[in-house]
């Protein structure tokens, strides 16, 4: 397509389309540069992701914190048994999700891959960072468009999301294995980590930190997520619904 | 000197009849956890094997190691065990003391070189030179090197030689440290606990003396037969534990019904040891079963892994104690007013994009 100077598209533009012969103006027809970026596994992975880990932080947060005593027989509850079962469930679930993830990077495009690393030899990333922390510092006025994540995103993302869920998925089989037995799968793969992070208390203790490191991360996440959204130059939410980032200019910076 | 009588002369020297002795064979084969076809094995063990000579050193400790294993009830009553094993050297239990009991180390060391166990009670401290601890007029850290060099194994008595306990607790200003940091070139077996369960202290000699071999460690180098499990897996409070039924404090119908005291800052989900299946004082009673939590004293550094009375360690560095929760709610809050400050000058600054119609 030939590109024009403004996105606003004329009555020419819609010659030669399915809209042509229709009112332009009328329309408000506006040309979006669209790019298909999150692939369906990526998407998929996102919400099954965000779903595991609000189960996760809940029923994290009531193993460390149990609700108020049930009266009765023990036989007739199993509360913290579900939660735990919960717990367990989604943990798997976003441990799958993480593996899956990982081999999806050999697959996908190259947006893929952008959690797992930070290009830190690379002057653009720095540049970009730089140009992020300015915009959200309000000092300019806008970042510089991106087809995968920006800069400062994929910093937070690559710290607060991909190390801490790691650490998460290591130090939670871990923990897991003091259920399981120090000689089952488990405990033989991850069990070197207790007496490396201080023993199981530790262990416990510094589990119980990530959560709130992935809580914090998520309020950050949803927040910038919507703002990009609605004031920068291209579309988000679009994006891990149906795959799909619109710029908003066509403007090459 | 004991000399090289068996076990078995040795305890029917002091009266114990046959029928007591395979008794004491078939409840030892049950306290490892072995089937009743090892009975024999135990039994021929003790009735050819000459007594395995220890030496039993002290180094910084209060000697509730030694309190606990002289009430062992099994394998069978204290005067026995103390037979069983050649028990040479034991400053505080051997009848000799001064030049002499030093005599009998020396002696013992050439003699049985590379045969005998040393069994260490406390740990060395570092610091000065090791002067906080002197034993026979030298720091306790050259006697325990010394010792250690013609040693067939290490056994590491409880939390102070395992992971250095109270005296290694934060400042450590002796520096003590645990036997393995010190000792590097032997095999160590650690017996955790503050003390040790008396029962799995005999039982872990009479496995080295049935066997002839160390019995099989886990990673951090305990026993796996009574280390591998924690307090919480064999807990009879264990039902109230997954019901969702807790001991909110010391004082309620929770803790009067016997409810689960994991609120209250029981460490037995976080602890390895056999309290809860072997109990203590001839299986009369243990920690969780007289109401109070377990303090986690088999784990390492259990001092410096915050209160005992609750679930998960304060935060040091926030001036006053916080615990997780509180610092991660308080960051929350502040991250969620730092979102909604930078939103509303989001919202000032600027309306929304539109793309270049806009400009």
């Amino acid at each position: 397509m030939v590109p024009s100077k403004s996105n606003v598209l004329t009555d020419e533009d819609l010659q030669g389309t399915n809209l042509q012969g229709q009112n332009a103006r009328a329309l408000r027809a506006r040309k979006l540069t669209t790019i298909y970026v999150y692939e369906a596994p990526v998407r998929l992975w996102h919400w099954v992701t965000a779903a595991s880990i609000v189960v996760l932080a809940i029923t994290e947060y009531f193993i460390g914190t149990p609700l108020p005593t049930l009266s009765g027989e023990p036989s007739n509850h199993f509360l913290m048994g579900w939660i735990r079962y919960l717990h367990f469930a989604a943990a798997w679930i976003f441990a799958v999700g993480f593996a899956g993830r990982i081999v999806w990077t050999f697959m996908g495009n190259i947006y893929t891959r952008e959690l797992f690393y930070i290009p830190i030899w690379r002057k653009d990333y720095w540049k970009g960072l730089l140009d992020e922390i300015l915009v959200y510092a309000f000092i300019k006025k806008q970042g510089e468009k991106t087809i995968g994540h920006n800069a400062l995103a994929r910093t937070a993302l690559f710290f607060c999301f991909t190390l801490t869920g790691l650490f998460m998925i290591i130090s939670g089989f871990a923990l897991y294995s003091e259920g399981t037995g120090m000689d089952s799968w488990e405990g033989r793969v991850f069990g070197w980590v207790m007496p490396w992070l201080g023993g199981d208390l530790g262990t416990h203790f510094l589990h119980h930190w990530g959560m709130w490191v992935i809580i914090l991360f998520v309020m950050i996440h949803i927040y910038t997520v919507t703002r990009e959204d609605i004031m920068s130059r291209q579309t988000l939410l679009s994006a891990m619904t149906n795959g799909y980032r619109s710029y908003r200019d066509d403007r090459p910076k | 000197m004991a000399g090289l009588e068996t076990f078995y002369e040795v305890m029917r020297r002091q009266g114990i009849t046959r029928r007591s002795f395979i008794k004491y064979c078939s409840l030892t084969a049950a306290a490892l956890g072995l089937g009743p076809e090892f009975v024999p094995q135990i039994a021929s063990a003790m009735e050819t094997k000459p007594r395995l000579p220890v030496l039993w050193l002290h180094g910084l400790e209060c000697t509730c190691c030694s309190e606990s294993f002289i009430r062992s009830a099994h394998p069978l009553v204290k005067d026995v065990v103390l037979s069983m094993i050649s028990l040479d050297y034991d400053d505080t239990l051997m009848a000799s003391a001064g030049h002499q009991a030093e005599a009998i180390l020396d002696e013992v060391m050439e003699k049985y070189h590379g045969n005998y166990i040393l069994a260490v009670e406390g740990n060395p401290p570092l610091n000065e030179d090791g002067m906080y601890c002197i034993i026979g007029g030298k720091p306790f850290v050259e006697q325990l090197k010394k010792v250690a060099s013609g040693a067939k194994a290490i056994i590491s008595w409880g939390s102070c030689a395992s992971y250095g306990c109270v005296q290694a607790a934060r400042p450590n200003p002796t520096q003590a440290t645990p036997v393995h940091k010190v000792i590097l070139d032997k095999p160590i077996i650690k017996v955790p606990g503050c003390p040790p369960i008396a029962e799995v202290m005999t039982g872990v000699i009479t496995y080295m003396l049935t066997f002839d071999r160390l019995p099989e460690l886990d990673r951090q180098g305990r026993p796996k037969m009574f280390y591998s499990q924690r307090i919480h897996d064999k807990c009879y409070r264990r039902p109230h534990f997954d019901a969702g039924q807790y001991v909110e404090s010391f004082d309620d119908e929770g803790a009067r019904k016997g409810y689960c005291l994991y609120k209250v800052g029981c460490k037995g989900p976080t602890t390895y040891n056999a309290c809860s299946i072997v109990r203590w004082n001839d299986g009369v009673s243990f920690p969780i079963q007289s109401g109070h939590g377990c303090i986690g004293c088999s784990e390492d550094g259990f001092w410096d892994k915050g209160s005992w009375y609750a679930r998960l360690q304060n935060v040091g560095g926030f001036g006053v104690e916080a615990s997780a929760d509180k610092v991660g709610m308080v960051a929350a809050g502040a991250v969620g007013a730092g979102l909604a400050a930078h939103a509303a000058i989001s919202a000032l600054s600027r309306a929304r994009y539109k793309g270049d119609d806009a400009q």
